[in-house]
């Protein structure tokens, strides 16, 4: 079994943006045989929950990280093949086969070839802690010491072996030997307000204190505190992954909005006939959703920033549009951007179908990491509970994302065909470009708008 | 307040019930003009009459089966087995109708079945048991152990009030060997809330029935020692007061789990379990188990000394945990 070829198991790279995963479930013990490709563990990162494939076939030798444990892209999990954990690492020994080597200078013991010792190697020198000694912190111990900033080693213990007892540990923390330790460690848990802020809780009254130059801020609750009436959930990999990207890219880009209003009159009537015929033949819904997909992507081929990233010094502009539609989960539970690959090349059936392919595969948890790569222009359309404005936020590295509201009714003043204005009841829809301003100006923007208007209102396309 | 023994408070308690509800009858082997094996219902075929105290074939599934319709018709019967030993003819009535029949039907099941049980007099495999764990495991049974005679009382009327099967283990060894003060009128013993024998603060024990005075004579050795023991008396294993257990748990961080039944499956291993899941942090020593070994309950005395944790064993442990 230690013969084997070790081949590592690492945490994969899942999207552009995907630093770190958690490892949700491992679908093998150690020991357990596995075929190359076979499903070896379940991971979670921000954007998607998936499998990861055994990379070779073997004998799973060993496991290093554990669940529910996070660690960046690349971090080794696991290796097949192999030596086995279980080998007894032949450093725990006093070195006894050091001197066998030929070497004339003992005291240089350079291991230039010695066995690899296992990832984690054992305790440099000393026996290795039997039993109850000194080094086993019980859990209520270790929790203490956390909290209290402890180091157990520095404590007396009366104990089996001389462990740390809580009674120990709570006598430690009584007598002035814990005053001595540097500043409690708990602490920095709560969130530290900005430099030149007084810390946050010292002050509720007190009087002789030199009055500080601000006021001090509420005192902002310590994490793991709950407040009468507060419930308090763990937070999962993907809302930390939104919320970490949601930051990053308003920390990043120059975000402005600017908003057209559409005369959706064409695209209603167009769509009217093509729904039958859709519907019908293929099963698919054109939605209009498809349809601004389709005018977007269109236009991007004119505006070659928009549809663009700033990639270090440089510009980056694509002759492709890897299409992002964002995607809700169901009862809020997150919002995924899958990518539809290549959208220049489909037309308003193809995108209608692909839009609704990835939607499916995500509210279903079926996209693999590719789906949701790539993206090169994003559409939102929050617009399905009524809402007619809105300012999202632009998927990183992308220049620009496209909201689409609310078709709604309105008065609308137009030209009758003796030229004389009369308002007349038209489908309305607003549409905005929130753009990156340090890439896209203004005028740009609305230049894309106008066109995107304009081949709208003037629909063309499929179904004239 | 009279002094009763734990027999005298059970006995009570039927009677207390039997006279303020007359939908309370009682049957079993025995329990009629006999009385009853161990003289629960010395007199009460005189006082509520042959039709409500009920001499019964030995047919333990018919007794459990006939109470459950009788349950189910609005009736509120308690089913005496001479030895809770014997309930395992009953299994399928109780286990398949009577424990099911709330979520089936949405039926009320308000009966009470009387299960003398526990060892401590070479009473043998049969004679000798515990079987809770076995019960606590069925969804839909209540399995109560009182340990002292005010809770034998008030478990029992409350037992007799609940609308579901409640299973009322008695411990034999502690029928006329513990006396205590009893309230005379009528009062309840919550079902699901557990009772501080004794308040400590470096070891918990916890556990129900006889083994409660073991483990306070044991505490009373360590005490000398300067050892302070807390001893949680369950006195219900379902529901079990989770609360009650982990709360002891938090103050001293070192617990032995104690029961009379043998350990494999016992509900001890529940309670461990729980303890680790949700008390991992305040442990300060790993959770110990003093239960029976594996095996039937032996005749013999000396055996059955050796089989049934004794007051040097809980001691032993408590010393272990102590110093660890």
């Amino acid at each position: 079994m230690a013969t084997e070829t070790a081949v590592d198991v690492v945490m994969p790279q899942m999207g552009v943006s995907v630093s770190e995963g958690t490892i949700t479930r491992w679908l093998k013990q150690e020991g357990e045989q596995v075929e190359s490709d076979e499903p070896l563990l379940e991971i979670s990162t921000d954007k998607v929950d998936t499998e990861v494939p055994s990379p070779a076939s073997g004998t799973l030798t060993q496991i290093l990280v554990q669940e529910g444990e996070t660690v960046d892209v690349g971090t080794k999990l696991g290796q097949i093949g192999g030596a086995a954990a279980e080998t007894p690492a032949p450093a725990a020994e006093p070195e006894p086969q050091a001197p066998a080597a030929e070497e004339p200078e003992p005291a240089a013991p350079t291991p230039t070839a010695a066995p690899e010792p296992s990832a984690a190697p054992p305790p440099a020198s000393g026996p290795a802690p039997s039993g109850n000694g000194k080094a086993f912190v019980s859990p209520v111990v270790a929790r203490i010491a956390g909290e209290h900033g402890i180091d157990p080693s520095q404590v007396p213990g009366t104990g089996t072996g001389g462990r740390v007892t809580k009674k120990d540990i709570l006598a430690f923390v009584e007598s002035s030997g814990a005053q001595q330790q540097q500043p409690p460690q708990a602490e920095p848990e709560a969130p530290t307000p900005p430099a030149p802020a007084p810390p946050a809780q010292a002050q509720p009254e007190a009087p002789p204190t030199p009055p500080k130059p601000k006021p001090a801020a509420p005192a902002p609750v310590a994490a793991g505190e709950t407040l009468p009436g507060e419930t308090v959930e763990p937070m999962t990999a993907m809302r930390r992954g939104i919320a970490e990207h949601m930051r990053r890219s308003l920390d990043t880009a120059a975000h402005v909005t600017s908003a057209i209003e559409v005369d959706f009159s064409r695209i209603v009537a167009v769509r009217e006939q093509l729904k039958k015929d859709y519907q019908a033949a293929y099963g698919i819904n054109p939605t209009y959703l498809a349809f601004v997909a389709k005018a977007s992507v269109e236009t991007l081929r004119d505006y070659p920033y928009v549809n663009a990233e700033m990639r270090g010094d440089s510009i980056v502009t694509h002759n492709f549009v890897n299409l992002g539609i964002a995607v809700e989960l169901a009862e809020g539970k997150g919002l995924i951007v899958p990518v539809l690959r290549n959208a220049e090349g489909l037309n308003l059936l193809g995108l209608a179908r692909g839009i609704a392919e990835i939607a499916a595969k995500a509210r279903n948890k079926q996209l693999v990491p590719d789906d949701v790569q790539g993206g090169t222009f994003t559409i939102t359309n929050p617009g399905g509970y009524g809402t007619f404005h809105g300012t999202p936020v632009i998927s990183q590295p992308q220049s620009a994302i496209l909201g689409t509201y609310a078709l709604v009714k309105r008065p609308w003043v137009v030209e009758d065909e003796l030229g004389q204005d009369v308002i007349a009841i038209r489908p309305l829809m607003n549409i905005t470009l929130t753009y990156d301003h340090r890439l896209v100006d203004g005028a740009l923007a609305g230049r894309f708008l106008r066109d995107l208007r304009g081949r709208l209102e003037g629909w063309e396309g499929d179904g004239e | 307040m009279a002094e009763l023994t734990y027999l005298q408070a059970i006995s009570d308690g039927l009677r207390t019930e039997m006279r303020r509800d007359k939908r309370v009858f009682l049957i079993g082997e025995d329990v009629g003009v006999y009385g009853g094996a161990f003289k629960v219902s010395l007199g009460f075929q005189e006082e509520f009459g042959p039709w409500r105290v009920i001499d019964a074939p030995l047919a333990e599934a018919a007794i459990v089966g006939g109470c459950t319709g009788a349950a189910i018709m609005g009736l509120r019967p308690v089913a005496e087995m001479q030895f809770a030993d014997f309930i395992s003819c009953a299994w399928d009535q109780l286990v398949t109708v009577a424990a099911k029949q709330r979520w089936r039907a949405g039926t009320p099941v308000p009966m009470v079945v009387r299960l003398p049980s526990g060892g401590g007099f070479s009473g043998g495999p049969f004679h000798s048991q515990n079987p809770e764990s076995s019960f606590a495991h069925i969804p839909g049974l209540k399995c109560v152990c009182p340990a002292t005679p005010e809770d034998a009382k008030g478990l029992l009327i409350s037992a007799i009030e609940d609308p579901n099967p409640v299973l009322y283990f008695e411990h034999k060894h502690l029928y006329r060997r513990i006396k205590g003060e009893v309230p005379e009128e009528r009062y309840t013993t919550p079902i699901g809330k557990a009772r501080i024998h004794r308040q400590g603060d470096d070891v918990s024990v916890i556990t129900w029935g006889a083994m409660v005075y073991t483990a306070d004579e044991a505490a009373q050795q360590l005490d000398s020692d300067g050892v302070s023991v807390e001893i949680v008396d369950l006195r219900t294993v379902m529901p079990w007061d989770k609360a009650a257990v982990l709360e002891s748990v938090r103050k001293t961080s070192k617990v032995l789990v104690l029961h009379e039944d043998t350990r494999s499956g016992g509900f001890g291993g529940e309670i461990a379990a729980t303890i680790a899941e949700e008390a991992f942090e305040d442990l300060d020593a790993p959770v110990k188990r003093l239960a029976a070994p594996d095996t039937p309950v032996p005749f013999s005395p000396v055996l059955e000394k050796a089989y049934i944790p004794q007051v040097e064993d809980v001691a032993a442990g408590l010393r272990e945990l102590a110093e660890y």
